[in-house]
């Protein structure tokens, strides 16, 4: 009887030391990090609230959450835009509907690091694809990655092509979840196609939409491994990331502390962020 | 009419996904000096990129790295996910739901937070330059603990009793009784976790300095970052192709079961 008790126990055992090790006890000392400096070979050195102080003053930091809000901000509603879009042509009779689907989702599973590599090649100023159409239609070459008010967009460009596939298959769920009579209804009243969408789609897909932004917005908070090999976060700082930003100072210059100040501080961002939108998504309902 | 402009809208949208991919390969295969000519027929084929790459790196190996790894990974979170996922769902205890809270809750816990300890973590085991230091952290995960428990839900209790009855201890239950019914969700779990471990970047690059322990998506990284793709376009590309190969002829037999898998992760969330 008491092995009985015990089993369940036994079972999830593995789950609380591994919460113990990996979740919870860094979560704890990163919050005492934040109070020291340290470079992992000397002692760890109390240092008060230095690190929060330069946390404020620090451009740089700034510039990433700066940064975090372009990327946002092209990036979302262009995601929500194109796919909504492609899901709402996938959703109409019609044939090969299947391959379709795949070839937009194939970005989704390749790894990020190839689509930059090969992003990085079209982006290119002298013989990139991008620059050689613009040449070819007669306009002026951009500087996709060497312009400073340029490359954030780039990126976000990027991201887009590379998760839009995901998304138009979570609207295409949503968009299947519309009753048929509705439109049916809508039909016999003599509506339009567009009154169709904006009056009947677009309310009854409000949930669908409103956990695209969710996950972009957690996507974007973690993006690393785009600026990473495009740009280095350049230039002028113009695509550093938080996330690079944290790498930079914990792996680069080993200032522990400093680094786990931005990362605390960082996270503490995106909990109230994600918590607003959640909000929001519970006010609708 | 109307079906005519919707086709051309969609040959263009998978144009649009598809074609840098193939101009990818192509360009992998074609002469340095005609990669930029952007055509997808070069004057004639070669191999010297991969060659070239692979005198420098050592992508074989990486990409036996990477396999143990994705794959100890992925039968981790299975094995670990289910007994968490079964407890939950089949037993009664005390501090059941606590736990379930608890694994809802590091959920939403951004990873930013925990990097910087939990590399210094794995300095003090000493797994700096180990494969446990990829393996280890990721042998849980919340969201397949979810899947399990809402899983295991839907079979039916008799299966379970008829199991009891014939002696079944708990983990033969799990393992013997609920896999082989469980079937699409340990599809779905395995093809989200081994994706997930398979793309990771920012952690390798943290805990795996030794070139011939590095992941695949690691070690291409560092080389297009690194001086030592000498800026030749080729070799950069032909690593990629190789990175991408696998995945993609793996969603080539199987593209609707990724497709499910990864829609799926995206509505639990």
């Amino acid at each position: 009887m008491l092995k009985k008790q015990l089993t369940p126990y036994l079972l999830v055992s593995p789950y609380l030391l591994h919460l113990a090790v990996f979740v919870a006890f860094p979560v704890v000392f990163s919050i005492v990090l934040t109070f020291h400096k340290w470079n992992i070979i000397s002692p760890m050195e109390y240092v008060g609230l230095t690190n929060y102080v330069r946390l404020f003053k620090d451009a740089t930091f700034l510039k990433s959450l700066i940064n975090t809000c372009i990327f946002l901000a092209i990036h979302i509603p262009l995601q929500i835009i194109v796919a909504l879009f492609l899901a709402e042509v996938l959703n109409q009779k019609i044939k090969f509907r299947g391959f379709f689907r795949a070839a937009f989702f194939l970005p989704v599973i390749v790894s990020g690091v190839v689509v930059t590599i090969l992003w990085q090649q079209l982006f290119g100023y002298d013989s990139g694809m991008f620059n050689r159409l613009l040449v070819t239609i007669g306009l002026d070459k951009i500087g996709w990655l060497t312009d400073p008010n340029v490359a954030m967009t780039s990126i976000a460009l990027m991201a887009t092509w590379k998760n839009v596939g995901l998304y138009i298959v979570l609207f295409l769920v949503g968009l299947q979840t519309v009753p048929a009579h509705y439109y049916e209804a809508a039909e016999l009243e003599g509506a339009t196609h567009t009154q169709k969408f904006f009056k009947i789609t677009l309310p009854m897909i409000n949930p669908t939409i409103f956990m695209v932004v969710i996950l972009s917005t957690i996507g974007g908070f973690s993006l690393f491994i785009e600026p990473y090999i495009m740009t280095g976060g350049g230039p002028l700082n113009s695509t550093i990331s938080a996330v690079l930003y944290i790498y930079k100072q914990g792996f680069f210059y080993y200032h522990m502390g400093y680094s786990a100040t931005l990362g605390f501080f960082f996270a503490m961002i995106i909990l109230l962020v994600v918590m607003i939108q959640k909000r929001f998504v519970e006010k609708d309902k | 009419m109307k079906k005519v402009i919707f086709y051309l809208l969609l040959i263009t949208g998978a144009l649009i996904f598809i074609y840098p991919f193939v101009w990818m390969i192509s360009a992998s295969l074609a002469p340095e000096n005609e990669i930029s000519n952007l055509t997808l027929f070069p004057s004639t084929f070669t191999i010297d990129s991969y060659k070239l790459m692979i005198d420098k790196i050592p992508i074989g190996q990486s990409l036996i790295n990477s396999l143990i790894v994705s794959s100890s990974v992925t039968l981790g979170v299975l094995i670990f996910g289910s007994m968490v996922g079964y407890a939950l769902s089949r037993m009664e205890f005390r501090g059941r739901d606590l736990i379930f809270y608890i694994i809802i809750f590091t959920m939403t816990l951004p990873f930013q937070i925990t990097l910087i300890p939990q590399y210094i973590i794995i300095v003090q085991f000493g797994w700096v330059d180990s494969f446990l230091a990829l393996i280890v952290p990721y042998l849980m995960n919340a969201l397949s603990i979810i899947m399990f428990r809402q899983y295991f839900k839907s079979i039916p209790q008799d299966l379970i009793d008829a199991a009891r009855i014939d002696g079944c201890g708990e983990l033969r239950i799990i393992f013997r009784i609920l896999w082989p019914n469980s079937v699409p969700a340990l599809i779905t779990i395995g093809i989200i976790t081994f994706m997930a471990s398979w793309n990771e970047v920012l952690w390798p690059l943290i805990v795996i300095r030794d070139e011939s322990l590095m992941t695949m998506p690691q070690l291409v990284t560092l080389f297009a970052v690194g001086g030592r793709a000498e800026s030749q376009l080729g070799v950069k590309l032909a690593a990629a192709v190789m990175l991408a190969l696998p995945i993609i002829i793996a969603y080539l037999f199987f593209q609707k079961y990724f497709i499910q898998s990864m829609a799926s992760s995206g509505i639990k969330e």
